[in-house]
């Protein structure tokens, strides 16, 4: 989405070197290297009125060491090891030589282009944002050490080689380690125009790199939010209001300050924290507390209100997010009409690792210890909630447990100013699994209305669909969500791969009341793939057609996603025959600049029980930076998807959530994991995004399979076993 | 009260109630932060030890029950042949991605891979399908148990 409409730059190729890269000498004495990637909202202007303002940065330092200063944090998606391939492809040194650092919170610095220029990690980007820039930040530099060396062997630059680390000059055998040169290559002016290596000539790029950040990962050593523990340290858990937006009325607190451990109760308007040595301490604590809760204006909502109100928006046009031909007159000529409804629930994230956050404020500052997304955004919501100037909170940031989308937001980190205010040192604020998922921001629900046209030959020629829901986009970066409309909610809804003659989209952007939303794994298309998936299947089992042959006839302007779906068939052995209760179900899309088509191979049992016993998927997500990297995203996309499919909903009553922890909210498990093979596609476009692609692109897989298997169509997940159950 | 138990081979002791889970005395008094919070109530797995060999939720294992058992964490698990081989097979087939359930997964694991050298399908299911991994790592966690039999 973003990707095109915020940051035309950063996804082209219409960047000029001069202007987003300088060099010159690190405070140790080695080379520098600043740049500045290119930030679509504005800012760049200003920023640049005082000539160059890099938000990114390469050390090289005397001792040989690369330091990069990362703006993109570690989650699990492999950025920590796929972003330094970038440049020690060009800088020609083994990836092991290069090592991060977590930038800080600056905005201004480290804003992703492809997010607007906010300090994010999401929408599957860093690799779009940083492709062509860091590689060419690692050829400068390589081309400063070598001419360098030159200048002291007083030899022609074009007979010295660059190779892992070193300079040679290969006639006398000569050497010099970047270490020995940075110092002398920082006060060369910065070369223009050097050539980047073309595909042929990557010797990291495209091979399954070992990750830098796992041998901390076996061993307990890594670090994540929850593990700091700065001196004096204080572990607290809390109850916040059951029901949004409802307080607390009353707290007797006498048994829980009796508990050994304990040590203070800390009552803010709408939650109570328990303060304690250590988090036994702290949750027998919570226990002991009897609190009277005032609900508030949403105490008698359920989710079924929140549904119906969704589905009677749809019934009123809304802003058009995409219109080719004339729908209305296609549809009144088509021989054959379709229509349905779809539904997707609520979702929480459950990341493995709960909310929590670590804060320490003092008078004259605070101090915040968290594994977030959106390290900025971090700073600011503290600064705020404690009424700091951004300069006085400093944020550590830590590895992530587990994204999703949640540690894009700071409403945990609030939460622990808030309790942290009334706490003489450090207070770790830990999130109990049942706070975690009653307390989330939730995927969105959504309701969407479809009706399509097709001709005598059963091929859609009107495409029409209005669906309804929250834009989190709209409260999360407002300035992007423009006359009703926004990227995000949209993407996988239009711009389909499909060449539909005739197809208007249309968007309504309704907020639920009582419950919070926020981004989750694969964002608008996990929503729009499930339902344009399903229709298209619903069209090709209209008029009798095999779902994969229907798809490939409207898809002659879209080579890639022909090739990608041609791939996965062949190699799933689409058509071959199957046990009884088994089938299979297709899905195709380009979300996030990737083409991805899976088959899902799925048991429907007799009592209703779904089984994906085996997953192919063939992807293009153009030049593959780390293959192993990919295949490791996409097998784990495909589990958060299956687990959605399977089991994911999120569903109130009087107000409160109603599930609680992993028993009611239930993950796909070890025995429940499908085989999953997946088939890249070699190609030398820019790369795709690939952290979330996966998981939209599995529901309607799944779903599609379940219909093969039992003329049952799935147009409201979770799956519903009772409704597959076979009579007896 | 005080309770003195034996952690990787040390002693070592703390003051809290005696119903306080095992896991909380490693992480918040002992700060061993290598066993991880995922559910407290033994439904997730991240939070698995070993108790004299046993995988044990430490979430639900109260400090007054572990008497002289040993308990062996995910620090010091590299000690012993299996957890060797177990850490060695999840770097080998880059099992980890955002790795917090890692240290459950590979506590389990261990388990397992010492108690029965050469697992099938069947006994890995058995063995790790309380272990939650939310990244769903789960084909590559099944390829490294079969690597490091």
């Amino acid at each position: 989405m973003i990707l095109d409409q915020l940051a035309p730059d950063a996804a082209g190729t219409r960047l000029s070197r001069r202007g987003f890269l300088q060099a010159g000498a690190a405070a140790g004495g080695g080379l520098m290297l600043s740049l500045r990637l290119p930030i679509a909202n504005g800012e760049a202007g200003a920023a640049d009125a005082d000539g160059f303002a890099p938000n990114a940065f390469i050390r090289i330092e005397r001792d040989g060491r690369i330091v990069l200063i990362m703006p993109y944090v570690e989650m699990g998606q492999g950025t920590y090891t796929s972003i330094p391939m970038l440049i020690a492809e060009e800088l020609e040194v083994d990836l092991k030589q290069v090592q991060l650092e977590h930038a800080p919170p600056n905005e201004k610095l480290y804003g992703n282009p492809l997010l607007g220029g906010i300090q994010a990690t999401g929408n599957s980007n860093a690799i779009r944002a940083s492709w062509r820039l860091l590689r060419e930040a690692g050829a400068v530099a390589r081309t400063m050490l070598a001419a360098t060396a030159a200048k002291r062997w007083n030899v022609d630059p074009a007979s010295c080689r660059a190779q892992s680390g070193e300079v040679l000059h290969a006639l006398t055998g000569r050497r010099f380690t970047y270490g020995e040169l940075a110092a002398d290559a920082a006060r060369m002016p910065a070369p223009e125009n050097v050539p980047l290596k073309r595909p042929g000539e990557f010797k990291l790029i495209g091979t399954p790199a070992k990750r830098l950040d796992t041998p901390a990962k076996v061993n307990g050593t890594a670090i994540y939010g929850i593990d700091v523990r700065p001196p004096g340290v204080r572990i607290a858990t809390l109850a916040q209001s059951p029901v949004f937006g409802g307080g607390v009325k009353r707290v007797d607190d006498t048994a829980a300050k009796a508990v050994k451990g304990v040590r203070q109760i800390v009552r803010l308007d709408d939650a109570v924290a328990v303060v304690a040595d250590h988090m036994g301490a702290a949750k027998k604590g919570l226990a002991a507390l009897v609190i009277e809760w005032d609900d508030g204006p949403h105490a008698k909502l359920n989710t079924k209100e929140i549904a119906e109100e969704l589905e009677k928006a749809t019934l009123n046009s809304g802003p058009v997010a995409q219109n080719i031909g004339d729908v209305d007159k296609a549809l009144a000529s088509a021989v054959t009409k379709v229509e349905a409804t779809y539904e997707l629930p609520f979702l929480a994230h459950a990341t493995m690792e709960p909310m929590n956050c670590t804060v320490h404020v003092r008078k004259d500052g605070c101090e915040v210890w968290v594994g977030s997304q959106a390290v900025a955004r971090v700073q600011a919501a503290a600064a705020k909630t404690a009424g700091l100037p951004l300069d006085k909170v400093l944020v550590h940031n830590h590895l992530i447990g587990g994204g999703f989308g949640r540690r894009l937001e700071s409403d945990g980190v609030i939460r622990a100013v808030q309790i942290a205010q009334h706490v003489d040192g450090p207070v770790k604020v830990v999130w109990t699994r049942e706070e975690d998922i009653q307390h989330d921001m939730y995927r969105p629900y959504w309701f969407d209305r479809l009706s399509a046209g097709l001709d005598e030959k059963g091929m859609p020629i009107a495409w029409n669909h209005r669906f309804a829901g929250s834009s989190v986009l709209a409260r999360w970066a407002p300035p992007f969500f423009r006359n009703g409309l926004d990227p995000d909610t949209t993407e996988g809804a239009i711009d389909l791969v499909y060449d539909l003659p005739n197809l208007h989209v249309e968007y309504l952007q309704v907020e639920p009341p009582g419950i919070p939303t926020a981004f989750w794994r694969s964002v608008g298309p996990s929503h729009n793939v499930f339902v344009t998936e399903s229709f298209i299947d619903e069209l090709a089992a209209a008029t009798k057609q095999d779902p994969v042959a229907y798809r490939r006839g409207l898809l002659d302007k879209t080579p890639r996603a022909k090739a990608v779906l041609d791939l996965a068939a062949e190699k799933a052995g689409w058509g071959q025959p199957l046990p009884e209760g088994v089938a299979r179900g297709v899905s195709l899309q380009f979300v996030f600049a990737t083409y991805m088509a899976q088959i899902a191979e799925v048991e429907v049992s007799k009592d209703g029980s779904v089984r994906v016993r085996r997953v192919v998927c063939a992807v293009d997500c153009g030049t593959v930076v780390n293959p192993d990297i990919v295949r490791a995203q996409i097998e784990s996309a495909i589990i958060f998807g299956i687990t959605a499919a399977l089991y994911g909903k999120i569903t109130l009553k009087d107000g409160r959530v109603e599930q609680t922890n992993f028993d009611t909210y239930q993950i796909l498990r070890m025995n429940e994991a499908p085989t999953i093979e997946v088939h890249i596609v070699q190609s030398s476009e820019p790369p795709g995004g690939m952290g979330e692609a996966g998981t939209s692109a599995i529901v309607p897989a799944v779903a599609n399979a379940i219909f093969a298997a039992t003329g049952k169509r799935l147009r409201k997940v979770p799956v519903d076993s009772s409704v597959l159950k076979q009579p007896v | 009260m005080a309770f003195t138990i034996k952690v990787n081979g040390v002693d070592r002791t703390a003051d809290v109630d005696g119903d306080t889970p095992l896991l909380w005395v490693l992480r918040d008094v002992f700060g061993m932060t290598g066993t991880k919070f995922g559910c407290g109530m033994a439904l997730c797995g991240a939070c698995t030890v070993h108790l004299d060999g046993t995988p044990t939720r430490s979430c639900i294992t109260s400090i007054d029950s572990v008497g002289g058992a040993a308990v062996t964490t995910i620090e010091a698990i590299g000690n012993t042949p299996a957890g060797q081989k177990i850490q060695k097979a999840w770097l080998d087939v880059e099992v980890v991605q955002c790795g917090y359930c890692q240290s459950g997964q590979i506590m389990s694991a261990s388990a397992l891979l010492a108690s029965n050298p050469h697992p099938g399908d069947a006994d890995i299911d058995d063995a790790m399908s309380g272990n939650i991994c939310r990244c769903g790592t789960y084909v590559r966690i099944r390829e490294a148990i079969k690597q490091a039999a």
